[in-house]
C-alpha cells in the first residue's frame, strides 16, 4: 500500500480501528484532541463503540468495563488527563484486563501547558496508579513507528492481560509524516476464556480487582509479578543507529530519540564515533542490550525531555562502569539537533576525563548557562 | 545528508500552515521523504502561527531546526524572529506588504515582495500564502511548480475548490516575480 500523509493523532486513531479496536472513550485535551475527534467520526462509522465520557474518570471506567467483554478498548489523552485516570488504570490493572492507554505528553506538572514533554516517564513507565503492578510501556518515535506499535500493543496486552501505555508526546501527535497503514484487521469473534459475555450455560465469572483477604492479594500480586518477569524476559524491543563502534553512545528515547539521530548523523558525517540507542519498550527496559552497549562504548550521553527520569533507570544498569552525560531540556521545549551535536563534540574533547560525579547536577550548570544565552 | 528546511511564519489566518501543508503533500507526490510540524497551541486569528517541513532523500531525524535552508515571512514579527536564523546561502522570502523595512541580510538570497498587494490585485488577499509560495519555488527549487499544483488540486478543502485557477495564478505569479526581480540567483 502506498505512503500517504497522516497527523500523527489521526494516524494512531486510524491504527488502533484497523488493529481491530472495538470500543473507544475518551475526553478531549490537547495535544491528543484530534484521535477522540478521528475516533467520534470513524467509530460509529463502523457501528463500534465511541463515547466522549464527561470527564477521564468515566472515560477510564468505561474502558474498565468494556475491557472486561474481552473486546479490543483503548483511550488517549494527555497529561493531566491521564493523571485523572490513574485510579481506573491500577483497577484494570489489579482485575487484570488488557487494554491500551495512549498518552500524548505535554509540559507539566499541573495544568503545564500543551506543548511537548517527556515529564510522565515515571508515571506511564513505573505505573502511576496505586499498588504492585507493572505496565508495559512503548515509545515510539516516528509517526509510522506509532502506527505499527498499536497493533502491538494490543497483541501485548491481550497476551499478558495487561494495561499497554504508549508514550508519544505533542511532537508526534501534531506533526505530519508520511506513513504505510496496516491492513484492517478481521475482529475478534469469540471472546477469551476469561471475559464475560453472558453466563448462559456456564458457571459465572467474576472479575473485580477486590482481594479483601490478604493471602488472597498477595498471591495476585505474585501472579502480577511473575507474568512481568517473562514480559521482561521475551518483549525488550529497542533501535540502534551506528551503536557498533560508537565512542560516544547517546540513549533516548521517542521525540529526543529522532532529535538525536540527526545529531548522531551529522557527528558521523564529521569523523565522530558517535551513536544512538533507542528504547522502544521502557518497560520492560532493555537492561541487558544497554550493559553490552556499556562495554562497547567510552561514554554515553542519555537525552531527554524532562530532568533525566529515564537517566536514573540508565545508570542503574550501567553501575558505574562507564561514564554517564546527560542533556534535557524541559516544560514543554524541544531540543534542536545542534544541542545535541554541541554536546557530542563537548565530550568529543572530553572523552578521557574523569566521569562526572552527578551528570544531572553538571547538567544543570550547561543548561544555565544555555538558558541565560537564549533570553 | 541531502535535506532542506523550510520555516512558513505569519499571522494566524494568513494561510502559512496550510501552505507548508502543500508543500508537504507535494514532497510525498515526489517521492521524498517530508515532515510538517506546526507550532501548535491556544492560537486563533492575529496571533502566531508557523510551521516547518523538511523534504529530504533520507529518513528525517528531528521534525524540528534552529537554521533553516528558507524562510517565508509574512509579517514582521517573523521577519524579525527568523532573518538572523537563516542558512547561509539560503532563500528568505519576505512579505514586504506587512513591514516597514527591508530584509536586507547579504548571505542569502532575499526577496522583498509585496505579497499582500499582488494578491489582492488577483482579486482576493487570501491568496498572498501561495505568492509567496510561488516565489520560494522560483528560488529554491526544491520541488517542481506542476507538482506542487497537482498536490492542491489534490488536497484544496470542497468549498474552496472554486478558488484553484485563483490560487494557481497566485503562484504563478509569485514565481515570475521572484523570477524578475532577482534573476541572478535563479
Amino acid at each position: 500500500m502506498a505512503k500517504k500523509l497522516y497527523k500523527g493523532n489521526e494516524a494512531f486513531a486510524e491504527a488502533a480501528i484497523r488493529a481491530g479496536c472495538e470500543g473507544f472513550f475518551g475526553y478531549p485535551i490537547t495535544p491528543s484532541t484530534e484521535f477522540l475527534e478521528y475516533m467520534a467520526k470513524r467509530m460509529p462509522e463502523l457501528g463500534r463503540a465511541f463515547v466522549q465520557a464527561e470527564s477521564e474518570v468515566a472515560a477510564i471506567n468505561m474502558v474498565y468495563g468494556a475491557a472486561c467483554t474481552g473486546k479490543r478498548v483503548m483511550t488517549a489523552s494527555s497529561s493531566p488527563g491521564i493523571s485523572l485516570m490513574m485510579e481506573g488504570i491500577s483497577y484494570i490493572a489489579g482485575t487484570e484486563l488488557p487494554c491500551v492507554v495512549i498518552n500524548v505528553m505535554r509540559g507539566g506538572p499541573g495544568l503545564g501547558n500543551i506543548a511537548p514533554s517527556q515529564g510522565d516517564y515515571y508515571q506511564m513507565v513505573k505505573g502511576g496508579g496505586h499498588g504492585d503492578y507493572f505496565p508495559i510501556a512503548l515509545a515510539p518515535s516516528t509517526v509510522q513507528e506509532a502506527v505499527d506499535s498499536i497493533a502491538l500493543a494490543f497483541d501485548l496486552a491481550e497476551k499478558y492481560r495487561s494495561i499497554v501505555h504508549i508514550l508519544v508526546d505533542g511532537n508526534l501527535g501534531q506533526m505530519m509524516e508520511p506513513c504505510e497503514m496496516p491492513p484492517m484487521q478481521p475482529l475478534r469473534e469469540t471472546p477469551p476464556d476469561w471475559a464475560v459475555s453472558g453466563a448462559k450455560g456456564r458457571e459465572k465469572r467474576i472479575l473485580s480487582s477486590i482481594y479483601i483477604d490478604p493471602p488472597d492479594e498477595e498471591v495476585t500480586n505474585l501472579r502480577l509479578l511473575k507474568r512481568w518477569m517473562e514480559i521482561e524476559a521475551s518483549e525488550v524491543r529497542y533501535d540502534e543507529l551506528h551503536t557498533e563502534d560508537a565512542e560516544i553512545a547517546i540513549i533516548a528515547f521517542g521525540t529526543a530519540g529522532r532529535v538525536a539521530s540527526t545529531a548522531v548523523r551529522q557527528a558521523r558525517a564529521e569523523g565522530i564515533k558517535a551513536g544512538l540507542f533507542r528504547p522502544i519498550t521502557l518497560a520492560p527496559f532493555p537492561k541487558k542490550e544497554i550493559a553490552a552497549l556499556a562495554k562497547r562504548t567510552k561514554r554515553i550521553l542519555v537525552v531527554e525531555m524532562n530532568t533525566g527520569m529515564m537517566l536514573d533507570d540508565v545508570s542503574r544498569v550501567i553501575e558505574g562502569k562507564v561514564p554517564i552525560e546527560f542533556y534535557g531540556r524541559l516544560g514543554g521545549v524541544t531540543p534542536l539537533p545542534d544541542e545535541i551535536y554541541d554536546e557530542i563534540m563537548r565530550i568529543s574533547h572530553n572523552i578521557d576525563a574523569p566521569a562526572p560525579e552527578n551528570p544531572r547536577m553538571e547538567w544543570v550548570t550547561r543548561l544555565e548557562k544555555i538558558l541565560e544565552g537564549e533570553n | 545528508m541531502k535535506e532542506t528546511s523550510i520555516i512558513i511564519s505569519g499571522f494566524g489566518g494568513q494561510g502559512t500552515l496550510f501552505a507548508g501543508q502543500l508543500l508537504t503533500y507535494a514532497a510525498l507526490d515526489y517521492d521524498k521523504v517530508c515532515t510538517w510540524i506546526p507550532s501548535y497551541g491556544p492560537e486563533m486569528r492575529g496571533g502566531t502561527a508557523h510551521c516547518t517541513v523538511i523534504i529530504s532523500d533520507e529518513q528525517i531525524g528531528s521534525p524540528l531546526v534552529r537554521n533553516p535552508n528558507a524562510v517565508i515571512a509574512m509579517n514582521l514579527p517573523s521577519l524579525n524572529k527568523y532573518e538572523p536564523l537563516i542558512k547561509t546561502g539560503g532563500v528568505l522570502i519576505a512579505n514586504r506588504s506587512l513591514m516597514d523595512r527591508d530584509a536586507d541580510r547579504a548571505d542569502i538570497i532575499t526577496l522583498n515582495i509585496p505579497g499582500n498587494e499582488m494578491a489582492e490585485e488577483l482579486g482576493n488577499s487570501r491568496i498572498t500564502n501561495m505568492v509567496m509560495l510561488g516565489a520560494l519555488l522560483q528560488l529554491m527549487p526544491v520541488l517542481p511548480m506542476e507538482v506542487l499544483k497537482t498536490a492542491l488540486d489534490h488536497h484544496m478543502p470542497e468549498r474552496n475548490r472554486k478558488y484553484l485557477p485563483l490560487n494557481y495564478q497566485a503562484l504563478e505569479t509569485g514565481a515570475k516575480f521572484a523570477a524578475e526581480n532577482l534573476k541572478e540567483a535563479v
